[in-house]
């Protein structure tokens, strides 16, 4: 019977996955061609910046692009900044989700689903609604054009915290209960039987957060003014701005540079991101 | 009071009801530990998001360029707002970009997600899951300053792919008929990824028997996902319509650095205009008019898909 069943089905699909898989690589080809073809212009002259058809193997390789991205912008300092705001964020996340995420999924206290309902619905609450008064909230606390203006707003994660919630209540009640009768306090039983066994989840926050402030465009293009707060993001744009004549291939240079930490994030996080997005749709 | 005597002496056979104890020492330290955990997203979340939204309510009821007082002006910016024109072509640029990019995004990961989870060596499998979902790792900002070149009219590469095929060169950024199609075509490229995930995840959901049990009654292939697949699916397709909508709706990176807007306003968004009245006019009180008009729209979008979702959504 169950040899019948796959039989069948095997007779059913014998011809389509080659269609189907030449398919799903022309795709992927088209997905990762714009990122391709910007490694390769990056290396390239100037002149051959607009040769077509596109030669992705360049004929004379050159870093010279490179070299002009340093002399233009402060790749160093808008690097530094980058990293100092997207790691402070992640780290502050991965804390606050932590905490809150535990005490929603097993502690008990007053006003815990009216609390909970609260965190879940700011997540509906788009950034540029509250944009203008988070503005002028910073104003007043002069942390307007200042990377910390950047970094605490950012700490309290909604999503992270849901996340984190799912991640603790996944885990078995009897563990706490056995610490509890040897005498454990909450504290002792969070530290000690909890928090260890959270570190994946942690991860995930963490991951997430980083590959989204490092990328983030909206909130640094209104706080910063000084080009010394700028991030990465910000100096690419104003990069291109800058060169009316414009040598592509430099902007694109810069843009790699600014590809590379997105990349590691993706090569080293790529699991803990695929894990968040996917719990999104999966956890409800 | 004395009911509750009574009634404790009344009941034989059950015990009477144990008197709430005191807050025990472990009592109050687990609600010191709560409110602890909690303070910095609570405080964080009022101090960021609820004071702001209500912010934004007060704001736009009042004139204010940050230099002289504020001067109320009741709901003079919200007649402002509607009738202007630009900020009216920024609601329905914005709307036309919601419907056109969600369906196409979802379209397009529906589609390989569907692909991809067929029969394939595990490795090969891994390799397309990455390449669809690498462009989400990538900076909006930046991929547009990419996408800017590919798009260009007379030596990007997207016409010379075109060319390949015959097809005369577009316009793409510089006609007000083309531009909001190249800004879709980037923001959907670098996006689907996020549903796509999502719809892998939800496929490695169904049960495979469920699947067996349909070839045996002798569905195939398109008739097999449309009347098995998608309805075992629709939690999932729900979660991604609702999160991609209320993205599309804040679209604003890849507008801003394609086409700043134009030609003419036909790819202003709203949250250009939030932007541009806020921080370029210093019209603060316009801007978050508009913000709050946004917020509402969000709102009852999402308010709207949830009922369509009662009759469309199956649950296991």
């Amino acid at each position: 019977m169950t040899q019948a069943i796959s039989t069948v089905s095997r007779a059913r699909h014998s011809l389509a996955p080659w269609a189907r898989i030449t398919a799903l690589a022309v795709c992927a080809l088209l997905t990762l061609g714009p990122v391709i073809w910007t490694v390769s212009t990056s290396l390239r002259t100037p002149a051959e910046s607009f040769d077509l058809p596109p030669r992705i193997i360049p004929t004379n390789p050159t870093v010279e692009s490179y070299r002009g991205v340093f002399d233009q912008i402060d790749v160093w300092l808008l690097a530094l900044n980058s990293t100092l705001v997207t790691a402070l964020i992640a780290v502050g996340q991965m804390i606050t989700a932590g905490l809150a995420g535990y005490a929603f999924a097993r502690l008990e206290f007053r006003f815990k689903k009216p609390l909970f309902a609260l965190v879940l619905a700011t997540m509906m609450v788009p950034l540029q609604v509250t944009i203008v008064p988070v503005f002028l909230v910073l104003k007043s606390m002069s942390l307007t054009d200042t990377l910390l203006g950047l970094i605490i707003p950012a700490f309290p994660t909604a999503f992270g915290t849901f996340l984190m919630r799912q991640y603790f209540l996944g885990m078995p009640k009897d563990l706490g209960e056995a610490a509890m009768l040897d005498g454990c306090g909450p504290w002792r039983i969070f530290r000690s039987v909890y928090a260890p066994l959270a570190a994946p989840g942690l991860a995930i926050v963490g991951v997430l957060a980083f590959n989204y402030h490092w990328n983030e465009f909206f909130r640094p293009l209104i706080l910063e003014t000084s080009g010394q707060n700028y991030t990465l993001p910000l100096g690419l744009v104003s990069l291109q701005g800058n060169l009316g004549t414009g040598s592509i291939s430099v902007v694109l240079a810069g843009v790699v540079l600014s590809m590379i930490p997105a990349v590691a994030v993706f090569v080293v996080g790529q699991r803990p991101l695929r894990e968040g997005i996917t719990s999104a749709g999966v956890n409800r | 009071m004395t009911t509750t005597r009574t009634s404790a002496r009344t009941r034989t056979v059950t015990p009477p009801p144990v008197p709430p104890a005191p807050p025990s020492a472990r009592d109050r330290g687990t609600r010191l530990l709560a409110t602890l955990f909690l303070a910095p997203t609570i405080v964080g979340i009022v101090v960021f998001t609820v004071v702001p939204i209500a912010g934004s309510v007060v704001l736009s009821l009042f004139h204010w360029n940050v230099i002289d007082d504020p001067s109320f002006a009741g709901a003079a910016n919200y007649r402002e707002t509607l009738s202007d024109s630009t900020v009216l072509v920024s609601f329905r640029n914005t709307l036309v970009f919601m419907v056109l990019a969600v369906a196409l995004q979802l379209l397009i990961a529906l589609v390989l997600a569907l692909a991809v989870n067929g029969r394939m060596p595990v490795w090969l499998r891994s390799v397309f899951r990455s390449a669809f979902f690498f462009p989400l790792v990538l900076s909006a900002a930046s991929i547009s300053v990419v996408m800017k070149y590919l798009f260009n009219q007379d030596f990007g590469v997207v016409n010379w792919l075109l060319g390949l095929i015959g097809i005369a060169p577009v316009p793409w950024l510089t006609s007000e008929n083309s531009a909001m199609a190249a800004v879709i075509l980037v923001y959907v490229w670098q996006q689907f990824g996020f549903s796509f995930l999502l719809f892998v995840g939800g496929l490695n959901n169904i049960p495979k028997e469920i699947h067996e049990a349909a070839s045996l009654d002798g569905a195939t292939g398109l008739r097999k996902h449309l009347n098995v697949t998608l309805p075992l699916l629709s939690p999932t397709l729900l979660v991604a319509s609702v999160v991609g909508i209320i993205n599309a709706l804040q679209v604003f990176e890849q507008p801003y650095v394609l086409t700043n807007g134009g030609p003419g306003d036909s790819t202003r968004t709203v949250v250009m205009v939030i932007y541009e009245s806020a921080f370029e006019q210093l019209r603060f009180g316009e801007a978050s008019a508009v913000g709050v008009l946004l917020f509402v729209l969000i709102m009852a979008v999402t308010a709207l898909q949830f009922r369509l979702s009662r009759r469309f959504v199956h649950y296991q």
